[in-house]
C-alpha cells in the first residue's frame, strides 16, 4: 500500500518525463501525469487533473499527493479539489516539480502516509536543519567508515536508496554530517567515488541502519 | 420578474460573441504584461462552452453556469481558466437551482463569484487583476439590489466593472505574469480586468 501521485504540468512532457524519472526510484508507486491541455496545448487541464485524480482514487485509498509547476497548475489542481467527493484525501505539495516528485517519491516508496510523502517534498527547498548538534553531545550508538565504490559516487538514486531504506528504521543517522534521511542533503554532498562516509547512528535501530548503509555502499548500490 | 435560464443562455452566448470579437484586443493588452494568449484562450474557453451547452442544454441557470466552469477550467489553459471556472462555478452554488433569480440573488451570486476569485488566485484589490474588476462590480450589485430590479443590478455591475478594468492601468501588478515586470506593468490595462468586463456587459445585453 503506498500514496499516489499526479503530476500538474503546463508541459504534457514535462509531466510525462517527471513521471518517467521519478519511477525509476519508486518502482512501486503509482505516479499519474497530468500534462498540458485537453488538445495537448501547454496549459492545465481541469478535465486531465480530475481523470488522474480519479484513478490514484481508484488504484487505493493511502490518499494521493500532487505537485504541480507554475502558478496556475496550482490553481487547476486546487479547482479539481473542489470537484472531488472526498478533497480531504488528496494533498498538494507546495515544492519544486522535479525534486520534490523524486522526494515525494522515495518517500512513498518507503512506504510513508500521504502527509509524509508531502513533507518529503516540501522539505526539498528548506535550508538543511541547523547542523547535528543533538549528536554532538551524545556519541553515536553505531558508527562505520565506508568507501564510495560506485562509478557516479552519491547521486540521485544511492541518496534515494539510502533516505527511503532509512525512513523504515528507527534510528537517527548522519553521513558526513548530512542527515541521512534527506535525499537532498546526501546528494549535496557532493561525495564522488573514493570518498570515505562516515555513518553515525543512535536510536532503537542504530546498529542495523550502519549495516543496511555498509551493505549499500559496499555493493556499490548494485550500480557500476 | 427575475432571470430564468434562458438568461443565463443567452449571457454565456453574448459572452462567447464579446470574447471573439475582442480577441485580439485581448491579445494586445497581454502582450506587454502577459504572455499574449489571454483573448485566444477565453476565445477558445467560450466556444467550447457553446458546443457543452449545446449538447446537453441545462435545465437552469445555475446548470448553465456549472457547465461553463467546467468547459473553461478545462479548455481555457491559462490562469484564467481555473479562475473564471471557479468565479463560475461559486456563482452557479450561489443560484442553487432557482427558477427565476432575483435581485438579492444575483448580487450574491456576484460577490459568490468574486470571493472564488480572490480564493483562487489570492490577489487583492489593487493588484492589478480581474479582482479589480470584480469588486467594484459586486460593490455596486449590492447597492443596486434594494431596488429589485435584477436589470438594475446588471448595469450597475458592468458599468462598475468597466471603470474597475480602467482603474488598473496605472496600478503596479502584483499578481500573475505582469508581476515579473514590476514598474514596467505600469500604464498597461489588465487584460483579464478587460474580459471581465465585457462578460459582466454581456449579462446586461441578455436581460434586455
Amino acid at each position: 500500500m503506498t500514496v499516489n501521485l499526479v503530476v500538474v504540468s503546463h508541459s504534457e512532457k514535462i509531466a510525462d518525463g517527471a513521471v518517467e524519472l521519478a519511477v525509476q526510484m519508486a518502482p512501486d508507486v503509482l505516479i499519474l501525469p497530468a500534462g498540458g491541455t485537453d488538445d495537448g496545448r501547454i496549459g492545465t487541464s481541469l478535465e486531465r487533473v480530475m481523470a488522474a485524480l480519479e484513478q490514484a482514487a481508484d488504484a487505493n485509498s493511502d490518499g494521493t499527493v500532487i505537485l504541480t509547476d507554475l502558478g496556475s497548475a496550482v490553481m487547476t489542481a486546487e479547482s479539481a479539489l473542489e470537484f472531488l467527493a472526498d478533497p480531504s484525501s488528496v494533498l498538494l505539495a507546495d515544492a519544486p516539480l522535479v525534486e520534490g516528485l523524486v522526494a515525494a517519491a522515495v518517500a512513498a516508496q518507503a512506504g510513508a502516509d500521504s502527509a509524509g510523502v508531502k513533507e518529503a517534498a516540501e522539505a526539498v527547498y528548506r535550508p538543511p536543519a541547523a547542523p547535528q548538534h543533538a549528536h554532538q553531545h551524545r556519541p553515536p550508538e553505531a558508527a562505520g567508515d565506508f568507501e564510495l565504490i560506485n562509478q557516479a559516487g552519491m547521486h540521485a538514486r544511492p541518496a534515494a536508496k539510502i533516505s527511503g531504506g532509512l525512513s523504515g528504521m528507527d534510528a537517527e543517522v548522519t553521513v558526513n554530517g548530512a542527515d541521512a534521511a534527506s535525499m537532498t542533503e546526501l546528494m549535496m554532498l557532493g561525495a564522488g567515488k573514493g570518498t570515505v562516509l562516515h555513518v553515525e547512528a543512535s536510536g532503537p535501530d542504530a546498529v542495523k541502519a550502519v549495516e543496511y548503509l555498509r551493505g549499500l555502499i559496499g555493493t556499490s548500490f548494485g550500480e557500476p | 420578474m427575475g432571470l430564468d435560464v434562458n438568461w443565463a443562455l443567452r449571457w454565456l452566448a453574448l459572452s462567447a460573441d464579446a470574447m471573439a470579437e475582442h480577441r485580439e484586443e485581448l491579445i494586445e493588452l497581454d502582450r506587454p504584461i502577459g504572455d499574449s494568449d489571454h483573448g485566444e484562450n477565453m476565445d477558445r474557453g467560450f466556444k467550447a462552452v457553446m458546443v457543452k451547452l449545446a449538447e446537453a442544454p441545462p435545465e437552469t441557470a445555475g446548470a448553465a453556469l456549472k457547465l461553463t466552469a467546467m468547459t473553461l477550467m478545462s479548455k481555457v489553459g491559462g490562469a484564467a481558466g481555473p479562475l473564471y471556472g471557479t468565479a463560475f462555478l461559486r456563482a452557479a452554488t450561489a443560484l442553487g437551482d432557482t427558477a427565476d433569480v432575483d435581485a438579492a440573488t444575483l448580487a450574491a451570486a456576484f460577490q459568490a463569484a468574486r470571493d472564488g476569485i480572490v480564493a483562487r488566485g489570492k490577489a487583492e484589490s489593487g493588484d492589478k487583476t480581474m479582482v479589480d474588476a470584480w469588486t467594484p462590480a459586486v460593490d455596486a450589485a449590492a447597492a443596486a439590489a434594494g431596488d429589485s430590479d435584477v436589470r438594475k443590478v446588471l448595469l450597475a455591475a458592468a458599468e462598475a466593472a468597466e471603470a474597475g478594468a480602467v482603474s488598473t492601468d496605472p496600478m503596479l501588478a502584483r499578481k500573475g505574469r505582469a508581476s515579473y515586470l514590476g514598474e514596467r506593468s505600469i500604464g498597461h490595462r489588465d487584460p483579464g480586468a478587460v474580459s471581465s468586463a465585457l462578460i459582466l456587459r454581456a449579462a446586461v445585453g441578455a436581460a434586455e
